[in-house]
């Protein structure tokens, strides 16, 4: 383990047998006595790679292609079942925004409960509370239950609660399509602003204008295996090679 | 070695914890236009028809049937309805798991502390009862706290055991609905603990519930401390339960975000 690197992974495998997704007895004992076929699926197959503090990627891959996985484990959510991952700093994920909100509780109530799930303190809160209030935009609907918020206000207040976590780790999934043009703009700066002042990002986007725009470095993943490593620009000039030759072909 | 959960979690439990409890209030109690009124309520009427039937349809020799009853129910009440939620929740809160990293033990544990102010307005009205048969508030009744905590300690074990494995085999939450079945009957509530032969009394002893069930009416009706060797058993299968009951859980955690 090197305190050095942000991010390290060794020879890391994700293998989801078959029967993982079966949460009924009976297969779980047909399992025991072996009558079911236990087929691994690698959901990622032994991905080696380095990131150091600083660093910015961007994950390429189609759907299924083990980006997910691999974000997963870097939020520390789940575990390899071969190899090492190592992470030193603090990690926000902004995976699957307001997902952990509750409908019948106001936009006030569940930036609390949102804040205390990511790890904040009830000082930090308290003082941050205005603060996230104000970037999401969302204004005096604040105090009505989140049921009635459009969906991309509810992903505006996920964002502005989890972009306060001061991480030192960063991970965006699929995040820059939040709301309306003019919050779109003010994320992308947010973002920026993490870039600059020297966090490591993981990205994932389908708009690789956005990920060239935001990061030095890609990997690409395909069915679990690693493609290509490199700067963004090299990366994700191959894998759209490959995309258009495939839709031409 | 892998990590623990916890280790890039660095947020304060209590703060956390007091926000689940806050969300389970908010989201029980705002959404009946009785609020608060429903948790007496029900007890009331279950009061109402118990004393009808045992007094009215089928008299009961044992003295103040009702509040007799009720010791039994309230404990047993708690209890089911803590494991059965507390079975759940980590299903009800996967969209929680699969997205941050606080640590999991925190999600059935408030789920049986969401159920301790039912309970405490439970045990209100249970005093009320008692007093208004005619008992007289006494030194005993400081052993009530230890008894409540004891079982509260005991659903805890029981809900990080079972939830962790709702998780793996979604049976569970059936298995745990018919075992509650079960208990009803295996917790003294309509009968004397007396008329339990001797043979058979080790196995209420060791039943955390039927326990606690004898302790409340040794405090409440009989005016004396709960037996020495009745609350060391309990304090004993409470402790090893939450114990066995974490262990559990810490084992199978980690594949959570495989199976949710």
């Amino acid at each position: 383990m090197n305190p050095d690197h942000a991010v390290t992974f060794e020879g890391v495998s994700k293998i989801y047998s078959r029967s993982t997704g079966r949460k009924l007895l009976r297969s779980h004992v047909e399992g025991w006595f072996g009558r079911l076929p236990r087929e691994p699926f690698y959901a990622l197959n032994k991905v080696s790679f380095t990131l150091e503090h600083c660093e910015s990627v961007a994950i390429l891959g189609s759907n299924g292609a083990g980006k997910s996985t691999m974000l997963s484990m870097v939020a520390g959510l789940s575990y390899p079942n071969e190899g090492r991952v190592t992470v030193n700093g603090r990690v926000a994920a902004l995976l699957e925004l307001g997902s952990g909100f509750h409908p019948d509780l106001t936009g006030a109530e569940n930036i609390e409960l949102n804040a205390a799930l990511l790890g904040l303190s009830k000082k930090r809160t308290d003082y941050l509370f205005d603060s996230i209030v104000e970037f999401s935009g969302i204004g005096e609907f604040i105090h009505e239950p989140l049921r009635t918020y459009s969906s991309g206000m509810m992903m505006r207040l996920g964002f502005s609660v989890a972009v306060n976590v001061d991480p030192d780790i960063l991970i965006l999934d699929e995040v820059f399509a939040v709301g309306d043009q003019d919050f779109q703009v003010k994320c992308r700066e947010k973002v920026l602003s993490f870039k600059k002042s020297g966090k490591t990002m993981l990205c994932v986007s389908h708009s690789t204008a956005t990920l060239n725009q935001l990061c030095d470095r890609a990997i690409w993943l395909d069915h679990g295996q690693m493609v290509m490593d490199g700067t963004a620009a090299e990366v994700i000039a191959q894998y759209e090679g490959r995309s258009t030759a495939k839709a031409g072909g | 070695m892998t990590p623990a959960l916890t280790s890039r979690w660095t947020g304060e439990y209590r703060f956390l914890l007091g926000n689940l409890l806050l969300k389970d209030f908010r989201v029980r109690y705002r959404n009946m236009s009785l609020g608060f009124g429903w948790s007496v309520a029900s007890p009331l009427v279950m009061m109402g028809v118990l004393t009808f039937i045992f007094t009215r349809v089928m008299p009961s020799t044992i003295e103040h049937f009702p509040a007799f009853v009720l010791c039994g129910l309230v404990p047993l009440n708690f209890f089911s309805l803590s494991w059965l939620t507390g079975t759940v929740s980590l299903i009800d809160n996967a969209g929680l798991i699969k997205r941050t990293t606080f640590p999991r033990e925190i999600i059935p544990i408030a789920s049986v502390l969401a159920n301790c102010l039912h309970f405490a307005i439970q045990i209100g009205l249970l005093l009320i009862l008692v007093v208004a048969s005619g008992y007289q508030p006494n030194v005993n009744w400081l052993f009530l706290p230890v008894i409540i905590v004891l079982e509260i300690v005991f659903a805890c074990g029981m809900a990080l055991a079972f939830s962790a494995l709702d998780v793996y085999v979604r049976d569970t939450r059936y298995v745990v609905e018919s075992a509650i079945t079960v208990l009803i009957w295996m917790v003294p509530i309509f009968y004397d603990s007396n008329i339990i032969p001797q043979k058979y009394r080790v196995v209420y002893h060791l039943n955390p519930i039927a326990a606690a069930v004898m302790a409340f009416r040794n405090i409440l009706l009989e005016n004396k401390m709960p037996a020495f060797s009745l609350v060391s058993k309990l304090t004993l299968v409470s402790a090893v339960t939450f114990g066995v009951g974490l262990l559990i859980f810490r084992r199978l955690k980690m594949r959570f975000y495989d199976y949710l």
